[in-house]
């Protein structure tokens, strides 16, 4: 879950101001004929240089290219290919065509990954949002310590699922652990945690929320900050007691915001490994199974890396579908909105 | 004539605004006592430090259990507290030899992808934001579509790319990859958009070369977005499991999670060394936190939602 943000999601104010931008590159360049020259000196630079300009330009960006390119572009391209082959990363692969995808549908193991991932998804996600918004608004009170608490909600967020993993092995070791001992003392009988087939995706969920949660507490707080106070107050003065300031007037501000921590959240919960992996090992009797376990597992662990290629490619179709939900919504629902404007016209 | 009939509706305007502060700073005053007649302190606190303290509890434990013996820990039912500090666990990790070569490996690996991640990061998003050079629109937007793309779908030709070049197994594998990343390459240079132009144009007429204002003009003044890059290339490549776990197999070139995670599963029954090993792993990440804790939550924030 330390998989960290990536400015993508958003419609980004970014984007308006780098348009500006780009627009005024562009007369520049066109300033830097004789004729323009004169009328800003600052701007008239000599045309020889920016004909070395190009040669620089690619002087700069060609690590940068070379290697995010060469290692994203490359492998998307090669995995397409592995996963029409069987290959076990040693001997050279044999053409299978569909062979791969066709056994991922009637794999068991596969299936049952996919409700796994489905129902730890399902669960972390709108827990992980509504805990972090609860919170945000709690701490978005002018009381005192808040910067304490803050600060220890947010520090698992930094930890690395490895570690999250071995900590709460041990914490809930069904005989050493900290947590059944607390039980004892409660007079509740010892619980089986990570080893109990019905539990151990439920624990899952329960570390990932307690290491989780405070991104979402930071970043709804961030945006809780920039609600305008004016519009606070303007509404307080019309008379809108709590619960109404916050249906009408926080809560919309929210929206964005809520909107790009799904779209982040699910992202994550969907590709979530590491914990897993140090934790369960996608048992007991593969209750904890996620698809990039199966993935790693098939291509890594069983060498059959042409049908873990394919699983992977099953999964990223999925994420491109998810990312792509909102923006189909927004534009069926603009179109609707454009038809009933027509509709009412007539 | 028309001052004085511009300043009388100003009057009374600025008037009504004396009167709605007046209104709006009676409010909070207000709000405390009302809070206080039974407590004193916020009843908020009340419902946030039990909640807080859940999350702090299972760290707490971290450090308790890693400074009791094994025998407290395995007796039953396990102790809570610890009787005194013994140190045996973090002796022995010291002097089992590999934490602290994993721990060098790590070091390693993430120092070079955040001098790395500064460096091409910053030439690339500064050519991106400020040079024209065929093709740069379609290579940034390239660029950006990267970051859509699933690490699962690219991990096994990657480990295959890395087997053909001879790095599998070395530090170099872990290196190579996490070089420079698109993330530091847009977020640098939405960051050097934002900077005026007019002092790097002044130095150029002067004869500056680009390098010269990359690095003498624009960079110093570009601490807030180095500082955000540096933290999350620190934190991504220090806390990753999944690629060193593809892409090493012999425990020499073990990073910390890898060893971590191996040394649980090979001495499941000394929990104190075990967590000894897990406090070594978290501290560098938790003291880096504790220390630049607001640069740490601006990086986070400011990434997630302005890009």
């Amino acid at each position: 879950m330390s998989r960290l943000p990536t400015p993508l999601t958003l419609p980004d104010h970014g984007h308006a101001h780098d348009d500006h931008n780009a627009r005024t590159s562009n007369d520049n360049t066109r300033d830097a004929a004789p004729s323009a020259a004169g009328k800003r000196p600052g701007q008239g630079a000599p045309r020889r240089r920016l004909r070395g300009e190009s040669a620089t330009a690619w002087a700069f960006v060609s690590p940068s290219v070379l290697i995010i390119l060469g290692l994203s572009v490359v492998p998307v391209a090669w995995s397409l290919l592995l996963s029409f082959q069987a290959d076990d990363l040693v001997t050279p692969s044999r053409w299978v065509g569909l062979g791969n995808y066709r056994a991922l549908v009637r794999d068991p193991h596969f299936s049952q990954a996919v409700r796994n991932t489905l129902l730890y998804t399902a669960l972390y996600v709108p827990l992980s949002i509504g805990l972090g918004l609860l919170l945000a608004l709690v701490l978005n009170q002018r009381i005192r310590l808040v910067g304490v608490y803050r600060t220890l909600i947010f520090v698992p967020f930094v930890i690395s699922a490895t570690a999250q993993g071995v900590l709460f092995s041990f914490i809930l070791d069904p005989e050493f652990g900290a947590a059944n001992s607390v039980l004892h003392k409660l007079g509740i009988s010892a619980q089986g945690f990570l080893t109990d087939p019905g539990q151990a995706l439920l624990v899952l969920v329960a570390i990932s929320l307690w290491s989780g949660t405070g991104f979402c507490v930071v970043v709804t707080l961030a945006a809780l900050q920039d609600v305008p106070p004016s519009l606070i107050e303007a509404a307080r003065l019309d008379g809108a007691g709590r619960w109404h300031l916050l249906r009408h007037v926080i809560l919309p501000a929210l929206a964005p915001v809520i909107a790009f921590l799904l779209l982040w959240q699910t992202i994550n919960a969907l590709q979530v490994f590491d914990l897993v992996y140090v934790t369960t090992k996608g048992g007991p009797l593969g209750s904890t199974t996620v698809i990039v376990y199966f993935i790693w597992e098939q291509a890594f662990k069983n060498f059959t890396a042409g049908y873990g290629a394919a699983a992977a490619y099953a999964l990223a179709l999925a994420l491109l579908l998810i990312a792509a939900v909102p923006r189909v919504t927004r534009a069926v629902r603009g179109r609707r909105e454009n038809h009933r404007l027509e509709g009412a016209a007539r | 004539m028309t001052a004085t009939s511009a300043s009388s509706p100003s009057a009374s305007s600025s008037s009504s605004s004396l009167s709605s502060p007046a209104s709006v700073s009676a409010r909070p005053a207000a709000g405390p006592p009302r809070g206080r007649r039974w407590l004193p302190f916020s009843p908020w606190h009340l419902l946030l430090a039990p909640l807080t303290l859940i999350f702090a509890i299972p760290l707490i434990w971290l450090l308790l259990s890693s400074v009791m013996s094994n025998a407290e820990i395995n007796r039953f039912p396990p102790a809570l507290w610890p009787s005194g500090i013994d140190l045996g666990g973090y002796r022995y990790v010291l002097g089992n030899a590999m934490f602290p070569r994993w721990f060098a490996n790590s070091l390693i690996v993430s120092v070079v992808a955040v001098a790395s991640n500064l460096l091409l990061g910053s030439l690339g998003g500064y050519a991106f934001a400020r040079m024209r050079f065929a093709g740069s629109r379609v290579l940034l937007g390239l660029m950006l579509a990267t970051m859509a793309i699933p690490f699962q779908l690219t991990m096994i030709p990657t480990f295959l790319v890395m087997k053909r070049l001879g790095l599998i197994d070395t530090l170099g594998a872990l290196i190579v990859p996490s070089l420079v990343t698109p993330f530091a390459v847009f977020l640098l240079r939405q960051f050097f958009l934002s900077l005026p132009r007019e002092l790097e144009e002044a130095a150029w007429i002067d004869g500056c070369s680009r390098l010269r204002v990359l690095f003498l003009i624009v960079l110093p003044l570009s601490r807030p977005a180095l500082s955000t890059v540096a933290v999350l290339t620190f934190l991504t490549t220090w806390n990753d499991l999944t690629w060193p776990l593809i892409a090493i197999n012999h425990d020499t070139q073990y990073t910390l999670q890898l060893g971590l995670t191996t040394f649980q599963g090979q001495h499941h029954t000394q929990w104190s060394a075990v967590m000894a090993g897990n406090v070594i792993t978290v501290l560098p990440v938790l003291l880096a936190f504790l220390f630049a804790q607001k640069s740490f939550i601006q990086s986070i924030t400011s990434s997630g939602l302005k890009g």
